[in-house]
């Protein structure tokens, strides 16, 4: 298969970028999107030019790196897949793709596709944790856990921090990924502890980082590579509400 | 913090006194109506000309407007905040944008939609409540309302601001509810239901009335 790629190329934080047109030929249907970067980019070392920076590490949909806007959908036209998971038999022979980095103010580019996500860990760090004490393990029936709760918490769980709906939402707002770590902590016993701190620290540290606000328009849940809904935008409401206003 | 301080200074907070003041002019869009639809009972207007003099000389009512006109002020005041600050999350745009792909349109233009609505609100709020509260008090609210709606330019106008205001309450009333966290329980398919019925009904009602008037003198 051939492919024309127009992929962002910008050379530091500073740098302006721009779209630069590229001609991919030979793509095995079956290669995946990042395949497709990796061969055009041997093309361009041996040319004596600069690679294409993107980030990538697992290969396998679990590490949440590989976050690229393909022709105006964030991991590609599929759905419950990261980029990595795109195969190019998704695309019609010869066609033309825009390739684009994450948009958001707290994502800033740090070259060509890369994007510093670190505002990410902060929001953690002010309230994605536990306390509690390290030791033996408990007896596995000590804390009860209904069943739904443990299913619901897990699918949660799921969200690898990808960002891909901060880069789809209009509005520029993390809410799915915040609801997604504050609806599995306060979901389980263990998290009951920081309930309500956790959720006014990491709305709090959010805001600080300049993501916008939630519209409901939940685009973030069809881009979702691991399919969070935005029922976990509906708790971290509720918790809100608990923590601020009860 | 204190409670209401950590409230109004989270982003979420903010976002419920939207849905807030949007259900409250919701319940205000119900009220109104229902007086409106005496304009079909065949009796030259007395019974609704009853209504409207109860609403200028009902004590009570008064407090009631002025909460409604703060509704409506805050309403539009944190939407466009919140609709600044969002284009600010995103100061370098997509050159590829397949936003139709994974959103509704009406979930994505409800500034505009809103800022349709309230300009709507002032024209309309200048012809019939300013003209017949100040300008005009001896009037029948009868006599304005027929004069209005025989205009048939009036009749487009009005008919264009209550399908903006359809399509602003089609994602609007349900969106409150998910902003409220109460979507996604077993009250999911009611809210869904009355949601429909709302913001297909209520506007379809209002648009029954210049209609009428225009066919029928
Ligand atoms: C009769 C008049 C109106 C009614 C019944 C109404 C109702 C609503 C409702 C129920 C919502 C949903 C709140 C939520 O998503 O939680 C909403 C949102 C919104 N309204 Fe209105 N509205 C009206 C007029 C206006 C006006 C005059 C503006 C002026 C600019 C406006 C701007 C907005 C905006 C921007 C939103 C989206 C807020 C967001 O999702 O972040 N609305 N409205
Ligand atoms: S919620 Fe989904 S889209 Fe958002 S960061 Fe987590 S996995 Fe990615
Ligand atoms: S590279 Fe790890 S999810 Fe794609």
């Amino acid at each position: 298969m051939n492919f024309t790629l127009k992929i962002w190329r910008q050379k530091n934080r500073t740098d302006k970028g721009k779209l630069v047109t590229y001609a991919v030929s030979n793509i095995p249907p079956d290669a995946s999107f990042l395949e497709v970067l990796d061969v055009l980019n041997g093309d361009l070392v041996r040319k004596g030019e600069e690679p294409v920076a993107f980030d990538h590490d697992c290969r396998e949909g679990i590490c949440g790196s590989c976050g690229i806007m393909i022709e105006g959908r964030a991991h590609g036209p599929n759905r419950k897949a990261a980029t990595c998971e795109l195969r190019m038999r998704s695309f019609p022979d010869g066609d033309t793709l825009t390739v684009e980095p994450w948009r958001a103010r707290p994502f800033p580019v740090i070259k060509d596709l890369v994007v510093d996500r670190s505002a990410f860990d902060r929001i953690m760090q002010a309230g994605g944790y536990v306390s509690v004490k390290t030791g033996q393990a408990p007896d596995a029936n000590a804390i009860p856990v209904p069943k739904h709760h443990a299913e619901e918490a897990m699918d949660a769980a799921a969200c690898i921090g990808c960002g891909a709906c901060v880069a789809t939402c209009p509005n520029g707002s993390a809410m799915l990924f915040v609801a997604a770590k504050v609806s599995q902590l306060a979901l389980l016993p263990q998290g009951h502890a920081e309930r309500k701190e956790r959720v006014e620290r990491m709305l709090a540290q959010m805001d600080a980082e300049g993501f916008g606000s939630c519209s409901n328009t939940y685009a973030c849940e069809a881009e979702c590579p691991k399919q969070v809904s935005v029922q976990h935008i509906a708790r971290l409401n509720r918790e809100f509400v608990r923590a601020t206003a009860l | 913090m204190s409670k209401p301080v950590a409230f109004l200074s989270s982003s979420v907070g903010r976002k419920m006194l939207m849905a807030l003041s949007g259900l409250f002019l919701c319940s205000f869009l119900l009220v109104h109506l229902y007086i409106n639809l005496f304009l079909f009972k065949q009796d030259q207007g007395a019974e609704f000309e009853m209504y409207g003099h109860f609403m200028a000389t009902y004590p009570l009512i008064r407090p009631l407007e002025i909460g409604l006109f703060a509704g409506f002020l805050l309403h539009g005041v944190i939407g466009i905040w919140l609709w600044i600050m969002n284009r600010r999350a995103r100061p370098v745009r997509y050159s590829v944008s397949r936003a139709g792909d994974n959103s509704t349109l009406s979930s994505r233009i409800m500034w505009a939609t809103g800022t349709v609505v309230g300009i709507f609100l002032v024209i309309h709020v200048n012809g019939f409540f300013v003209q017949s509260r100040f300008i005009t008090p001896e009037r029948p609210m009868f006599e304005i309302v027929r004069e209005a709606f025989t205009n048939p330019w009036l009749v487009a106008f009005y008919l264009i601001a209550l399908a903006f205001l359809a399509y602003h309450l089609k994602h609007g009333f349900q969106s409150a509810f998910q902003t409220f966290g109460l979507r996604y329980s077993r009250y999911e398919r009611l809210i869904e239901f009355v949601g429909m019925l709302f913001w297909l009904l209520v506007p379809l009602g209002f648009a029954a009335m210049p209609l009428y008037f225009l066919w029928a003198y």
